[in-house]
């Protein structure tokens, strides 16, 4: 099964300069490598600050276009990774791996020659 | 079932062919007589129909291939499938009361109107809930197995999490007679659970706490239903059957050298179930095994009981030094008051004792408790 894990963390914590930052790089460089080398990974990305946020929103048929993440949070999502593995329980022991502080949202993905995904609510 | 959820892949599918297979089993059976494997002509049968009825639905065109080509389980093989099964049900990715509800559902096989009943939940929300998690389980792609080793104990103490509220949930409810008692199906799913894993001693001391707590069930409510506190119960009407089958699953689980939280609660248990009277309990086992409970817990409410049982042992004055130590983290918790207002008592400091029953007071809706405070308070 395909799944999307997000990782999630507060990144104004997150300062390059300093040396545990770029420890966790090296970890984080390692795990993709890993996991991509095992043919789990076949995709993902980090993601630039919340502060480069851009949101586009549709609401009553009006278009706004405003500063910032969705969300007004602490935390969002710092990049993410695809991964294409047995089942949930293989994504959840890859997302036990993962070497920086955050959470690590899961998701399925919805693929199109999965019949679960037409069903009727 | 479990078999067929696994090769399908689709809960409410293989439900309703297991329904329409033991519905064949009553037309069949009587007139042919039952045949030499049950399980396995009722598996078969469920196999079978399944394979008609995804001959009729499009929906399921891709699954009949796989439901074909995969062997047929053995019915001796049950008893692995139905450990997935719980594995399953009881997955950490499953909100807890729906982990309960399926559960219910799915492995001891309760209709949808008996969980609503047992929960005084509307039959609607639960199958809702039972909808709901059927559906995660699919699409978010839950698999129906034995977790691997290095994720058993987190996954397995998942499962006991699970157990331990369904039994709490009865146990605490059971004055009322029309509600069913979960608590006894939760002893049985903990059974299972020790006969399918012989060797996981946390699992054996949970059901060694269930049978020692069920064991006193018959004392624990007056003919009028009110509450019956353990230092007051009859103990002539405790099942002493029940009494020596905990005591032995304590034992057995000792025997495998790792302890852990359940052990000791059943430890616990079986020191007031082997107690003839309230004032022949072994108190000081009991804090011993307390104190061994807290280092595992880190616990307040465990200390709580710690100190209550060390009044036992030490004195009133020993055991107000104890808890006073934890005001802070336990100052909105109704017991400690309760607890600390029979400690002054009995060293008679009675104002500062009907002013710690106050504040229990203001902290708990329940009735019975509400009329015990009220009592001494002498309001």
């Amino acid at each position: 099964m395909k799944y999307m894990l997000m990782f999630i963390s507060d990144d104004s914590n997150w300062d390059p300069t300093k040396p545990e930052t770029q420890a966790a790089y090296k970890r984080i460089g390692e795990w993709f490598e890993e996991h991509t080398k095992s043919g789990k990974i076949t995709g993902g990305e980090e993601l630039k600050a919340t502060t480069t946020a851009t949101t586009v929103r549709q609401r009553n048929g009006k278009i706004t276009v405003t500063d910032g993440p969705f969300a007004e949070s602490k935390e969002s999502i710092g990049g993410y990774a695809l991964v294409d593995v047995k089942d949930l329980d293989e994504a959840v022991a890859m997302a036990k791996t993962w070497p920086a502080l955050s959470a690590i949202e899961i998701r399925p993905l919805v693929t199109h020659d999965d019949p679960s995904a037409r069903l009727e609510p | 079932m479990a078999a067929l959820v696994r090769s399908l892949g689709d809960w409410d599918l293989a439900e309703e062919l297991v329904q329409d297979a033991l519905v064949a089993a009553l037309e069949h059976w009587p007139r042919d007589g039952i045949p030499e494997n049950p399980g396995a002509w009722l598996m078969t049968t469920a196999r079978r129909k399944g394979i008609d009825r995804l001959r009729r639905e499009a929906r399921y065109r891709d699954k009949l291939a796989q439901l074909q080509e995969e062997p047929m389980i053995e019915a001796t093989a049950h008893g692995d499938e139905r450990l997935e099964l719980i594995f399953a049900c009881c997955h950490p990715a499953l909100p807890r009361e729906s982990q309960i509800a399926l559960t219910l559902r799915s492995v001891v096989g309760l209709t949808t109107a008996e969980i609503a009943r047992a929960f005084v939940t509307p039959e609607a929300t639960i199958a809702q809930r039972l909808v709901r998690a059927k559906r995660k389980i699919a699409e978010a792609g839950i698999p129906m197995r034995v977790p691997t080793a290095d994720e058993l104990p987190d996954r397995l103490a998942e499962i006991l999490g699970v157990l331990y509220l369904m039994f709490n949930e009865g146990y605490i409810a059971s004055a009322s007679p029309e509600r069913r008692d979960l608590a006894e199906d939760a002893r049985w799913l903990a059974g299972l659970i020790v006969r399918l894993m012989p060797d996981e001693p946390e699992a054996i001391g949970l059901l060694a706490l269930m049978t020692l707590q069920l064991a006193r069930a018959a004392a624990r409510f007056s003919p009028d239903g009110r509450l019956i506190l353990l230092e007051d119960q009859d103990r002539s009407r405790w099942d002493a059957r029940a009494i020596a089958e905990g005591i032995a699953l304590v034992e057995r689980a000792g025997r495998m050298r790792r302890a852990g939280p359940y052990q000791v609660q059943a430890a616990i248990a079986a020191c007031h179930a082997e107690a003839r009277s309230w004032a022949e309990t072994d108190w000081t086992q009991i804090v011993m095994l307390y104190e061994g409970l807290t280092r595992m817990t880190g616990s307040s409410v465990v200390r709580l009981n710690h100190a209550i049982a060390l009044a036992h042992v030490a004195g009133a004055a020993r055991a107000l030094a104890e808890i006073d130590e934890m005001s802070d983290e336990l100052d909105r918790y109704h017991l400690y008051h309760a607890t600390r207002a029979a400690f002054l008592r009995e060293l008679d400091r009675a104002d500062e004792a009907r002013d710690a029953d106050r504040r229990a007071l203001a902290l708990t809706d329940n009735p019975a408790e509400r009329a015990l405070l009220l009592e001494r308070i002498g309001a």
